[in-house]
């Protein structure tokens, strides 16, 4: 993929993509989108983080779309513009992310609880960016 | 009488609509009514407090000076409140502590919006720092589609149906019929919800409440300037509530893209939990004591959210009480006598006072066409942009 991340360092664009989140030295609090600076945890005065990948797959806490095209400054990739779907996930870190849906699953795809995992795809013709996409059951055909 | 509390003298508000003009006009037009309605002359007042909007240039042109100026410059002291859908409260909240300090006599709190047609959008221009822009940018995430993942939990956890978030529209759109201050004031039916465009799934365009044009304004002072006005029961502010979030705060809030980890413990509350312990605790009030409610129905699954928040059921009961009416006026927990958002749209910085004006207007018994019996207390529940809390307990 030559395109690069929408946000440098908040994602690996590899086979495999995982969020990168930070993790407090001192509590070990996982932090996403990253943190600089101080620990956010009122009980913790660290000021030092590492580089954390956060959990490639995580449960849907709850999922929308958008049917009519958002204000800028979002970008719609077609024209006319085509609805897409939104989902919170939870993650093992105990964090939930909100990321689009990956192409070509809506929300008849989704339920809150379901497994989703992390894919990264075109946000525009230069960005890419991290999206959730439903995970099937073993046996099960996905039909697109 | 607690004495931290302070007397409200008079509210007003300039109707809601989408009228296109400045919203200083606005803000004069609701200062001027309060005043009125406190039978208090513009020169008494030695403190304006001003809640500013953000889409009138210069911060709204730091607000307080400037409707000061409208009024007319009376050399009061003047602050500026911004806390984006909880501004009222943080204005209220600063007249209240400048008059129990016995700092300020008379305040006068104000607050206005001109509003764009739409979706609210964020500020332009590359601001790849901030949340409120990248969560349009990255994801295309609108306020709506945060309504919306609250409204989905609500089916998929409780059962809750769009019937359910349609009869929440046809109960508040009743309520606001006769409100003089509302935008809409006309019937709406499970089915006009229903037919009407979907948003953001599961929530319709005739869920989510318009953006509208509107004022509104309270007069407050001490309950000791009260009597001498010969007000021997006057509406009282008995709690103001404006806390942030308790870390780690772990359910997802617009505008932000994620939530703090879980992973050590949840904490005793969440936030939208906090903001109306903290004003039953500070009230000493407990909410079997409520007589009705007036919260921010950004949508109509939020009303219900708001209900089991502010603990006038437990989590997961809203929608049985609203199926029993319970919450229509004349039973037991009416919610959003006003008619709420659904009827007047959101002016931001105007709506946690509207709030206080139709709390006022119904402990007083002057709620004409929309009156709960025998209304005692009533509470106010709101949240702002970025954590922050706004809730309000009005008693008499």
């Amino acid at each position: 993929m030559s395109a690069s991340p929408a946000v440098e360092g908040w994602f690996t664009t590899g086979p495999e993509p995982t969020l990168l989140g930070s993790r407090c030295t001192t509590c070990a609090t996982v932090y996403f989108p990253p943190v600089s600076g101080f620990c956010r945890n009122p009980a913790c005065d660290g000021d030092e983080f590492e580089t954390a990948e956060l959990s490639r797959r995580g449960t849907v806490w709850s999922y929308t779309d958008a049917q009519y095209q958002p204000p800028a400054p979002y970008v719609a990739r077609t024209d006319p513009y085509e609805p897409f779907a939104l989902a919170a996930v939870e993650l093992a870190e105990g964090i939930t992310v909100l990321g689009q849906v990956a192409d070509g699953y809506g929300v008849a795809d989704l339920r809150v609880g379901a497994e989703v995992e992390l894919v990264v795809e075109p946000l525009d013709d230069e960005l890419v960016v991290w999206r959730w996409k439903p995970v099937t059951e073993l046996g099960e055909e996905v039909e697109q | 009488m607690s004495t931290s509390e302070v007397a409200v003298l008079g509210v007003g508000m300039h109707p809601w609509g989408k009228w296109g003009r400045p919203f200083t006009e606005y803000g004069v037009v609701a200062a001027r009514a309060a005043l009125a309605d406190a039978g208090i002359d513009w020169e008494s007042v030695d403190l304006v407090v001003g809640g500013e909007t953000v889409r009138n240039g210069y911060a709204g042109y730091v607000a307080g000076a400037t409707f000061t100026q409208a009024l007319g410059w009376n050399g009061a002291s003047v602050a500026t409140a911004y806390a984006a859908c909880a501004t009222g409260a943080q204005a209220l909240d600063t007249a209240r502590a400048r008059i129990l300090a016995g700092l300020s006599e008379v305040a006068l709190v104000v607050g206005a919006d001109t509003t764009p047609k739409g979706f609210l959008a964020p500020n332009a221009g590359e601001r790849w720092d901030d949340p409120d822009w990248l969560r349009f940018r990255l994801l295309g995430m609108t306020n709506p589609a945060y309504f919306a993942l609250y409204a989905r939990r609500r089916m998929d956890l409780y059962g809750a149906t769009a019937e359910d978030f349609a009869q929440v529209k046809v109960k508040n759109a009743r309520h606001g019929l006769e409100n003089p201050n509302a935008r809409y004031r006309k019937e709406v039916s499970v089915d006009d919800v229903l037919s009407s465009a979907v948003v953001s799934d599961p929530l319709h365009l005739l869920d989510i409440c318009a953006t509208s044009d509107g004022a509104a304004a309270v007069v407050v002072a001490s309950t000791e300037y009260a009597k001498k006005l010969g007000l021997d029961r006057p509406v009282r502010v008995s709690a103001v509530s404006t806390v942030a979030p308790t870390f780690p705060n772990t359910v997802m809030d617009m505008p932000n893209l994620s939530t703090d980890s879980s992973a050590d413990g949840l904490p005793e509350r969440t936030f939208k939990e906090s903001i109306a312990h903290a004003a039953y605790e500070e009230a000493g009030i407990s909410p079997e004591d409520v007589s009705l409610a007036e919260v921010y129905d950004l949508s109509t699954a939020l009303e219900l959210d708001w209900m089991e928040d502010l603990a006038l059921c437990k989590r997961g009961e809203a929608e049985s009480l609203l199926r029993a009416g319970e919450t229509t006026i004349g039973g037991r927990i009416p919610v959003n006598p006003s008619g709420g958002l659904a009827c007047f749209g959101e002016a931001v910085p105007a709506q946690a006072l509207a709030q206080v004006c139709e709390v006022t207007w119904q402990l007083r018994g002057q709620a004409t066409g929309r009156q709960v019996e025998g209304a005692t207390v009533g509470i106010t529940a709101n949240q702002g942009l970025f954590g922050h809390g706004s809730s309000v307990l009005l008693s008499r």
